[in-house]
């Protein structure tokens, strides 16, 4: 299987990353590639096989439902690019 | 002051604590090391006016009954430290200034070490060369123009040349063991779990785990005393019942049971790392450990079954990088192209494939085909593991399938140099503990490591084994400081 260009910007879209013509070219190559390594895999029969998920195959811990930490949000809007006051803040999305 | 960083983190500590050294002496002495050792490239942010500060406050009142009293230690800068920028070596984040600590570096500076500053690494720790990073390569200082592995390369860089006595890298698929085989270093990958990823910038979250990377198996067991423990924190940290490592070790490893998988003699391996590993089985047959040939038959198939999982999970963990709450953000018309902008400038090459690899496995119609399977793969490679376990107590191999190469060598061809992983892929597959050691030398003159893989939560066994095959191979980088300025 291979993997075209339309396929390419297809991904990209869906991974939130813009990419021009020359870069989607370089991708497709790389890309395949890869996967062609990847598919080597087809060659293990896997019908009775159940998935790893997860190493530590122990169900979540739960915990009291208890604020922690209080009166951070000068420290977390401290690292934001754009904000106001009590905001973060992103280009306008209702007109 | 070259006696000084000449120590193994050990004899430091012994000298601290007979109040032979000063931590300020001691951390000056890192300090100007690393003022004549730029061209390496192993720092991405330092913090050395701090570091005098706090020496100078250890010196005048410090708790000399710390495990790590006054000690000067550099990190990876993945791991995230409250008010000192943490880039994970990308773009992305290189204005990011965590209002909070990893809970491994919390262990550190809570049993009386002091931050240096944060090495390089390869972005978002997806390298094998440190070449991915937004900060430059990084040299090793065993050979100009020569990588120092990855992705904790900056970490293998500063530790072989004496720019940090210990420090800590994390591992999702070789990132200390490789690194640490190409610089002549000991790097230790501990169980799945064992140490808390709790402020650890996230990459592969199934796979990814912290460890010491030290000049000696004695230093490693130490610093694994230290950052070793059960964390709330961090949902799939085990709490186990943790050893006395540093304290326990033993050179006693008669009657041990050692694997020896005939699936890691791969194609094209160097002569030279056949004859080491051929080594390695006759030097623990000497200290009397029990050699048994075993099989581990999926061990082909780890590899690609990674390149689905660890993509898969990082697109999902990378898709936070948006440019609304912190790090780099771009411009754009609207909301979604602001996104896209911001995304495509702010992460590098190898970060946007290995996105677009997780997220072609994962979306609508390839999930089964890709993800499940490698999924149901890495049940396979556990399971070999598992059967292997019933007849051996440790498995050797090689650290890698090559000596350390030049740099640009493989940055064209990402399957050659996915391929350096090969043989320490399989353990984060299956969340075992693995070590690699210093155990020869190639042609150049360059490092190269074995490997020894453990039951999970054996630890003390690993560092046991390697601790009494380091005795007799007293290895030696001798490095010619050629990069000192």
């Amino acid at each position: 299987m291979s993997i075209n260009l339309k396929t390419i910007k297809h991904i990209a879209k869906l991974s939130r990353i813009s990419i021009d013509d020359k870069k989607a070219k370089e991708l497709e190559k790389d890309l395949n590639s890869i996967f062609e390594f990847i598919e080597t895999l087809n060659k293990v029969d896997t019908k009775k096989v159940e998935p790893l998920t997860s190493i530590a195959e122990t169900s979540l811990k739960l915990r009291g439902d208890v604020v922690k930490t209080k009166n951070i949000r000068e420290k977390i809007l401290k690292n934001s690019p754009d904000e106001n006051k009590d905001f973060f803040v992103v280009p306008k999305v209702v007109e | 002051m070259s006696d000084i960083i000449n120590l193994t983190l050990s004899a430091l500590i012994d000298k601290i604590k007979n109040k032979e050294l000063s931590s300020q002496e001691i951390t000056k002495a890192y300090i100007a090391r690393a003022e004549k050792s730029k061209d390496l490239n192993t720092y991405i942010t330092t913090d050395f006016e701090n570091a005098i500060e706090k020496a100078k406050k250890f010196d005048e009142k410090g708790n000399f009954d710390y495990e790590l009293p006054g000690v000067p230690l550099a990190v990876k800068d993945l791991f995230c430290t409250n008010n000192l920028k943490t880039t994970a070596g990308s773009k992305i984040l290189s204005n990011f200034i965590p209002s909070y600590e990893s809970t491994v570096t919390q262990h550190l500076w809570d049993e009386g070490a002091i931050l240096l500053g944060k090495l390089n690494c390869d972005e978002f720790a997806m390298g094998s060369s440190n070449e991915t990073s937004f900060f430059g390569n990084v040299e090793s200082p065993v050979g100009k123009k020569v990588v120092p592995g990855g992705s904790s390369g900056g970490s293998a860089s500063a530790l072989a040349a004496k720019l940090t006595p210990a420090t800590i890298g994390t591992d999702t698929g070789g990132s200390i063991r490789q690194p640490a085989s190409f610089t002549g270093t000991v790097g230790l990958k501990p169980t799945y779990g064992s140490c808390s990823r709790y402020g650890i910038v996230a990459f592969a979250s199934s796979l990814d785990q912290a460890g010491p990377m030290t000049q000696d198996v004695s230093d490693a067991a130490l610093m694994l005393d230290v950052i070793s423990k059960y964390d709330l924190k961090d949902s799939t940290s085990v709490n186990f019942k943790r050893g006395d490592y540093f304290k326990s070790l033993s050179s006693n490893i008669k009657g041990k049971k050692i694997g020896i998988p005939k699936e890691y003699r791969v194609d094209g391996m160097p002569k030279e790392i056949e004859s080491l590993w051929q080594d390695g089985i006759t030097l623990l047959k000497k200290l009397g450990a029990k050699i048994i040939d075993i099989s581990l038959p999926h061990t082909k198939y780890a590899l690609p079954a990674y390149y689905i999982v660890a993509p898969a999970e990082a697109s999902s963990n990378l898709a936070r990088y948006d440019g609304v709450k912190y790090g780099y953000r771009s411009q754009g018309e609207n909301l979604i192209s602001m996104y896209e902008n911001t995304r495509s400038e702010g992460f590098g090459d190898e970060v946007k494939r290995r996105i677009m690899i997780g997220t072609y496995v994962l979306s609508s119609g390839y999930y089964d085909a890709y993800y499940l399977k490698a999924q149901k793969i890495r049940r396979l490679i556990k399971n070999d593991f598992d059967e292997a376990y019933k007849s051996v107590d440790a498995i050797l191999t090689p650290s890698t399938p090559s000596s350390a190469f030049n740099i640009g060598d493989k940055t064209d061809d990402p399957v050659s140099m996915y391929l350096n992983d090969i043989f320490t892929v399989p353990v984060n597959l299956s969340g075992l503990p693995a070590i690699s050691i210093p155990a020869g030398k190639d042609k150049n003159n360059y490092p190269l490591g074995l490997q020894l893989i453990g039951k999970a939560f054996e630890e003390q066994n690993l560092l046991n084994i390697s601790y009494s095959m380091e005795k007799e191979l007293s290895f030696k980088n001798n490095l010619q400081d050629w990069w000192i300025k």
